[in-house]
């Protein structure tokens, strides 16, 4: 435990520090969404009808952003080789590692979500709900991430192929992240939804450990 | 407690770097890699380490495969390869921290290790420097400062003395008769000389022990 906690730790620190994921990720997310308003034009009905389409569509950009990054400088300087190393299961080395990243990209996207919920006219009830989803939906997109930063590692060109590899397994987060936003705005239930990202985060909460253990063993070798 | 190594054989990118390698360690005994660029003596680190499956023979340790169960064997060994994985980010002291607690001690006990092992290092007034400004010398000194902080067994070293200046040489060859009198064992490759007194010497990729 006191291992886990000590990579969470670490890269907290490197996260939030200037050359960190945490502020590159915000700021590419506030900034994509601030361009829709001036791309489509301010009419609060246009705006209101595509805001949860958007923030999601950002949120999943903003998440691939630093995701290269994620086992590549602990590969270039040698603290990987380390790290397997380590009293601990490599499956737990990538789950500290991935929570570290969550908490330094998904977890403030999501905060600052609302607001800019507000900027683009969503229904005032269907904004907790955004909030929930996208708490439940972006650990999902760390999760699924790292098997992606984890395959690519070695490979040159990764800040282009972690997105291209991520982002269609990560469709199912996107389209349920947006039918729960929608169905509050209009009135309904957004709970099954919910629950559907939910599962989606179980699952992925199980098996990806094994599967970036398995990437990063291969890059090893 | 003894590692053996029989009939070893390494491939990389289809090219065949040694076959055939049989070697025992015994307690307090240290091995030297000698070899040309690219006659495998990396290569033959990280396969012991288990990063590299190797392409035949067997690595065992008290008799038993040693390489099956990663678990138990990664507690037995400490690894150095080229790179000192030093944060250029944190301190010099918060980079061994952070193996210290990686390596399960407790807080208090860490901070301690930590002075202690930054002092052997020479490395005090550099304390709160962040990483990036450390020179190459210094990196490779808190490299080694942190096989203070694991006890293992077995200590794989890949060119140990890169950057190191006469001073630190000399400090090394007394980390390395420390481990071994302690009844550790050492596997070292390098193209120069190392105080190591008494050890063994592989020749790659002959595989030739003398």
């Amino acid at each position: 435990m006191s291992a886990f906690l000590a990579i969470v730790a670490r890269d907290l620190r490197l996260g939030f520090g200037a050359q960190g994921a945490m502020l590159t990720t915000l700021l590419f997310f506030v900034l994509a969404v601030s361009l829709f308003p001036l791309g489509v034009g301010p009419e609060p009905q246009i705006l209101a009808r595509i805001a949860a389409g958007v923030i999601w569509v950002a949120a999943l950009l903003a998440a691939m952003l630093s995701l290269d990054r994620l086992f590549q400088t602990d590969q270039e300087d040698g603290t990987l080789d380390l790290l397997a190393q380590a009293p601990l299961p490599l499956g737990l080395v990538a789950l500290a590692k991935t929570l570290a990243h969550w908490l330094t990209t998904g977890l403030p996207l999501s905060l600052i979500a609302p607001l800019l919920a507000i900027l683009l006219q969503m229904e005032a009830d269907a904004i907790p709900v955004l909030l929930a989803a996208l708490l439940l939906g972006t650990p999902s997109l760390s999760l699924i991430g790292a098997i992606g930063a984890a395959l690519t590692l070695g490979a040159k060109r990764g800040a282009v192929l972690v997105p291209l590899l991520t982002l269609p397994l990560v469709i199912p987060v996107l389209i349920f992240g947006v039918g729960a936003v929608e169905a509050a705005a209009y009135g309904l239930s957004a709970g099954p939804h919910l629950l559907l990202l939910g599962a989606f985060l179980a699952g992925a909460l199980a098996l990806s450990p094994f599967a970036i253990a398995a990437a990063v063993r291969l890059a090893l070798e | 407690m003894a590692l053996a190594v029989e009939q070893l054989a390494c491939i990389r990118g289809e090219r065949q770097l040694f076959s055939d390698l049989t070697f025992r360690l015994a307690p307090g005994e240290a091995l030297l890699l000698h070899g040309p660029n690219g006659s495998g003596k990396s290569s033959l680190l990280r396969l012991l380490t288990g990063f590299l499956p190797p392409a035949a023979g067997r690595v065992l340790w008290d008799g038993v495969p040693a390489l099956e169960d990663a678990e138990v064997h990664r507690d037995r060994l400490q690894y150095l390869g080229h790179q000192d994985a030093v944060k250029s980010q944190l301190g010099t002291g918060d980079n061994l921290l952070f193996w210290a607690r990686l390596y399960g001690l407790d807080p208090v006990a860490a901070v301690k290790e930590v002075d202690a092992a930054l002092e052997a290092a020479g490395l005090q007034r550099q304390r709160d420097l962040p990483g990036r400004y450390l020179s190459a010398g210094q990196k490779r000194r808190l490299a080694l400062a942190r096989l203070l902080l694991k006890p293992a067994a077995l200590w794989l070293l890949d060119e140990p003395t890169n950057a190191l200046d006469t001073a630190a040489v000399a400090w090394l060859g007394e980390l390395l008769a420390a481990h071994r009198a302690k009844g550790g064992m050492i596997i070292l490759a390098s193209h120069v000389d190392v105080p190591l007194k008494d050890a063994r010497r592989l020749d790659l990729p002959e595989g030739v022990l003398t």
